[in-house]
């Protein structure tokens, strides 16, 4: 089988990744150092030379220079330069969940999630390779087929984060079997309807209530495919019988068709929403929604 | 009692604090029986945490219940090992004889029967867990008897106590197995060392923070260990000086302290070395925690002991007891004013991925056991964001060893990259299964002809996330430059089928994914379900090219070391093992998983139909005619 010395190597890379995975000190200290360093010059710079001629440390993003300040992580700095990462539990708004995987990219030849991977000078990061979008689409199939998403009736088409990145990978098709999860609807709210069958468990939602809202409205609970799924705060895990409100920040930042204003059935007709003005790859300094 | 006062009084032992909420949850449990959605707010209030926060966690853990369930609980345990020595026919006799179907609680609210992951208990399986109490050696005549008290409902604290005999098994020993420890030797010697050549050293290391008052000589255990080249014993190999060096070194805050956690979680299916680690050397354990607590200025310890090992609580309980009143843990270690050290022990509750370290923090803090971002790592940031090192149990039992008998002692045995001894947990097709602890180097036929192996087709290394090794590799070492282990050692002779081993891991792993992740939430389920097909005689070329891009997506992408290593077994045995898949192929290119006369059961279980006009009857000519 012609796979097979590459599955060979491919096995060694993912036992190192493992190992490496779990050497806290050594990754530690090199991470550090670099952006030690990295500090070290800026600040000798800073200290050197009048303002204007600062120079910013800079690394390559497919091959175009991307300038940042150090504490930015890789889609940050991206994002500041209008470069699209793809990407859907990030939020620029909000310290990153490292969940869904789509802004892999490859840093120096090894993979690593953009959103959480602290930028540093130098360093050479792939991203709208072939490789990398190919796992990208693999990735939103998973999506689609483990969830239950009918884009055509759903509210949020247009609106919609993964729909609109699928459109931008270029997804055809779902692929693999669909799963036809068996996943709650919550009406009971007088103003909001939350459809959990389009879930992708970004916990943008948590993120929200807590921190915007100081609510805790939800929690990402459960494990695994069928057991992990949002809580809501109530004995009933009804959302009517918590302090929800359709003012909050958590009802408006779902990316994808879950909290739904209710009474508000397109508004904006389809044709005339947010990604049929504009590829999401285009909207990168837009904040979503 | 009632159930208010239960709840009220487990709060309160645990200071209603919610970072105890793992150990409240599991003790209201134990006496409850489950957890309803009232008690769930009861302790969410009691703790002042969100509600959701206290169900999404509740329902985190396989062993904890939200729903009701079945005054006996009985899981299986459902290891491949545990396959090979019959459980799936015990299971089926049990639920036989007891009206049941696998997952469901009896209508009466009696009994449940279902399977777990691995509980530890290859070298005496089949086992199972009875409300959470570890069984061992199921037979049929047990499984009979076993029914037999459960319809009478006696009590499981007066069942035969023979059932829940564990038998340590050791077969080898070298040093760690030896078992002439004496308690307090280790850090004596630590101690000691310190007088002659310690204070010096650690003199000379103006930069490091001062010594924790009252102990000298940190330092110049801190070099024992870096002479004895220790490596941790958990998987990864990490070198123990650097981890306990970076722990040091990093920097506390007002209130803060260092921790020193024992990775007691022996999840990896095959492992149970620490598990006898702890029932018979639980000294060398708790004193090599010391030991390193000493060496990095930790205050504060955890055991963290999984789930299926409940029935170690109280007898560790007691070891910590006695090196209290010995003077081996508390205020005064050694009588020496300002040593202060000491453990407390968690129980996990069902869940793999809490042996990943910084899962394991989280599950140690209350929350569901989700692997953190790293960096930071937990030397810094670990436990309630103190510095945290984590080891294994045998990393700690070695530790001791190397403070008793010097670094270079320990580093003559072993090869030179990897020191010391390693214990294997060795099981499955063998004449003695148990633990056989070597001098790294050994060759993995030695290890063969001792356990008394014949007709060897393979061994599975480390566990599903490990290697899986065919004959031609036997002469390999059991050494990190070679074949690195946490310790399984499975074996199977060349009457087993190798893809029902991987298919039998795919399950583990897609049961066991956090569901943190994309990549691995749903990949290890697609894994699985591909697995099925093949097993089902559905698959094709296909799906072999599917199994190949889905191992390639997991490795790269997953958050934690679960997701990456996921695929190894599916991907070992498809190099090795190609003809065990290839026979069940239909030579189609492309063939649906999607079966007419399967997606029938569920209409046939409701009519009570088995007969032939209830199947569809294309694939067997025989059948049509009947
Ligand atoms: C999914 C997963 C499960 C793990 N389970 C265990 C375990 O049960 N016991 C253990 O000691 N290490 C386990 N580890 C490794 C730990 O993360 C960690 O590396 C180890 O406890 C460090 O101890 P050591 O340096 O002494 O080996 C696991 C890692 C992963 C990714
Ligand atoms: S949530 Fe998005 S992807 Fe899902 S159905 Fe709605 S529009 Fe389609
Ligand atoms: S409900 Fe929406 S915001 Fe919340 S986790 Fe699901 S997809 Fe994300
Ligand atoms: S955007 Fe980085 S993991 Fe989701
Ligand atoms: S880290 Fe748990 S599912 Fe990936």
């Amino acid at each position: 089988m012609k796979t097979s010395d590459n599955e060979v190597s491919a096995q060694a890379n993912a036992r190192e990744a493992r190992v490496k995975a779990d050497r806290p000190a050594e990754a530690k200290t090199s991470d550090n150092e670099v952006s030690a360093q990295a500090n070290a010059r800026e600040a000798r710079v800073k200290a050197d030379r009048p303002a204007e001629a600062k120079e910013t440390p800079t690394f390559l993003l497919d091959g175009e220079e991307i300038s940042f300040t150090p504490g930015q992580t890789i889609i940050q700095a991206a994002t500041a330069h209008g470069v699209y990462i793809p990407h859907l539990c990030w939020h620029p708004e909000f310290k990153a969940h490292g969940s869904c995987k789509m802004c892999t990219v490859k840093v120096n030849g090894r993979f690593g999630s953009s959103c959480t991977m602290a930028a540093q000078a130098g360093m050479t990061v792939e991203n709208r390779t072939t490789e990398l979008d190919d796992k990208r689409r693999t990735l939103l199939q998973m999506y689609f087929v483990e969830g239950n998403h009918f884009c055509p009736s759903c509210e949020k088409s247009g609106n919609c984060s993964l729909q609109a990145t699928a459109y931008e990978l270029k997804m055809v098709s779902p692929h693999f079997d669909m799963f036809y999860p068996d996943r709650a609807v919550d009406a009971s709210h007088p103003d909001i309807l939350l459809d959990f069958n389009r879930c992708i468990m970004c916990s943008l939602c948590v993120t929200a209530s807590r921190e915007v809202d100081g609510k805790n409205v939800f929690s990402m609970g459960g494990r695994g495919l069928l057991g992990r799924r949002i809580h809501i705060s109530s004995e009933s895990g009804k959302l009517a019988d918590t302090d929800f409100a359709a003012t909050d920040r958590a009802a408006s930042i779902c990316p994808v068709g879950v909290i739904l204003p209710k009474r508000k059935g397109f508004a904006i007709p389809i044709g005339e929403r947010k990604y049929d003005k504009l590829p999401i790859n285009r909207q990168v300094t837009e904040v979503t929604p | 009692m009632s159930d208010n006062r239960t709840i009220d009084a487990v709060l309160e032992r645990h200071g209603r604090d919610g970072t105890h909420l793992v150990q409240i949850l599991r003790e209201i449990q134990e006496q409850l029986n489950w957890l309803s959605p009232a008690t769930l707010t009861r302790i969410a209030d009691g703790v002042g945490w969100p509600r959701a926060q206290v169900s999404g966690t509740a329902a985190f853990y396989s062993f904890f219940h939200t729903r009701q369930r079945g005054k006996y609980c009985v899981l299986w345990s459902d290891n491949i090992t545990d396959r090979m020595l019959g459980n799936t026919d015990l299971m089926d006799a049990m639920c036989k004889k007891l009206w049941l179907e696998p997952g469901r609680v009896s209508e009466d609210g009696l009994v449940s029967v279902n399977t777990t992951s691995c509980t530890g208990m290859c070298d005496q399986g089949p086992a199972l867990l009875v409300n959470y109490r570890a069984v061992t050696g199921m037979t049929l005549q047990r499984v009979d008897e076993m029914a037999e008290l459960i319809r009478r409902e006696t009590p499981v604290a007066e069942w035969p106590a023979d059932w829940f005999a564990v038998q340590d098994n050791v077969r080898r020993a070298e040093i760690l197995l030896a078992g002439n420890f004496a308690p307090g030797s280790a850090l004596r010697a630590a101690h000691q060392r310190a007088e002659v050549d310690g204070l010096s050293a650690s003199n000379n290391r103006s930069f490091r923070e001062s010594l924790p008052q009252g102990i000298a000589g940190p330092m110049a255990m801190l070099d024992e260990i870096q002479r004895s080249r220790l490596r941790g014993r958990g998987g990864a190999g990490f070198s123990t000086r650097f981890k306990w060096e970076a722990c040091r070194n990093a920097p506390l805050r007002a209130d803060q302290e260092r921790i020193v956690v024992c990775n007691a979680d022996e999840g990896e299916p095959g492992t149970f070395k620490d598990r006898v680690l702890l029932t018979s050397y639980a000294d060398l354990v708790f004193e090599g925690m010391t030991v390193a607590a000493y060496a990095v200025g930790a205050t504060r310890g955890f055991l963290y002991l999984r789930g299926e090992y409940r029935y170690l609580l109280e007898p560790l309980q007691a070891v910590l007891e006695r090196r209290r009143a010995a003077g081996l843990l508390g205020k005064r270690i050694l009588d020496i004013p300002g040593a202060r050290f000491d453990i407390e022990i968690h129980l996990g509750a069902g869940a793999y991925v809490c042996g990943e370290e910084s899962a394991l923090i989280e599950s140690l803090e209350g929350k569901p056991g989700r692997p953190r971002v790293r960096p930071p790592f937990p030397v810094t940031n670990g436990y309630l964001d103190q510095p945290t090192i984590v080891n294994n149990v045998e990393t700690f039992a070695s530790a001791a060893l190397v403070a008793l008998h010097g670094g270079d002692w320990f580093a003559a045995i072993g090869t030179k990259q990897s020191t010391g001894t390693k214990i294997l947990s060795v099981s499955g097709d063998v004449a003695r299964p148990g633990l056989y602890e070597y001098a790294y180097g050994v060759t993995v036929r030695q290890v063969l002809a001792d356990c008394g192996a014949t007709d060897t087709l393979a061994v599975q290394i480390s566990g599903p996330s490990g290697m899986c090794l065919a004959d031609d590799e036997f002469d390999r070492k059991i050494a990190f430059e070679d074949v690195p282990t946490a310790g399984a050692f499975m074996v199977f002779n060349t009457s087993r089928d190798m893809f029902e081993v991987a298919r039998n891991f795919s399950h583990f792993f897609a049961h066991e994914s956090c569901g943190f992740c994309t990549p691995c939430r749903v990949g290890t389920t697609l894994v699985r379900n591909i697995m099925d097909k093949i097993a089902n005689r559905h698959g094709s070329p296909y799906d072999i090219n599917e199994l190949f891009k889905l191992h390639r997506l997991m490795q790269g992408a997953s958050h934690c070391g679960l997701g990456n290593t996921a695929c190894n077994p599916v991907f070992d045995t498809l190099n090795k093992f190609r003809p065990a898949y290839e026979h069940r192929l239909l030579s189609l290119d492309y063939e649906p998983a999607f079966d007419l006369d399967a997606a029938l059961s569920e209409a046939r279980q409701m009519t009570g139909r088995d007969d032939a006009g209830a199947h569809f009857a294309a694939h067997s000519p025989d059948e049509a005619k009947a």
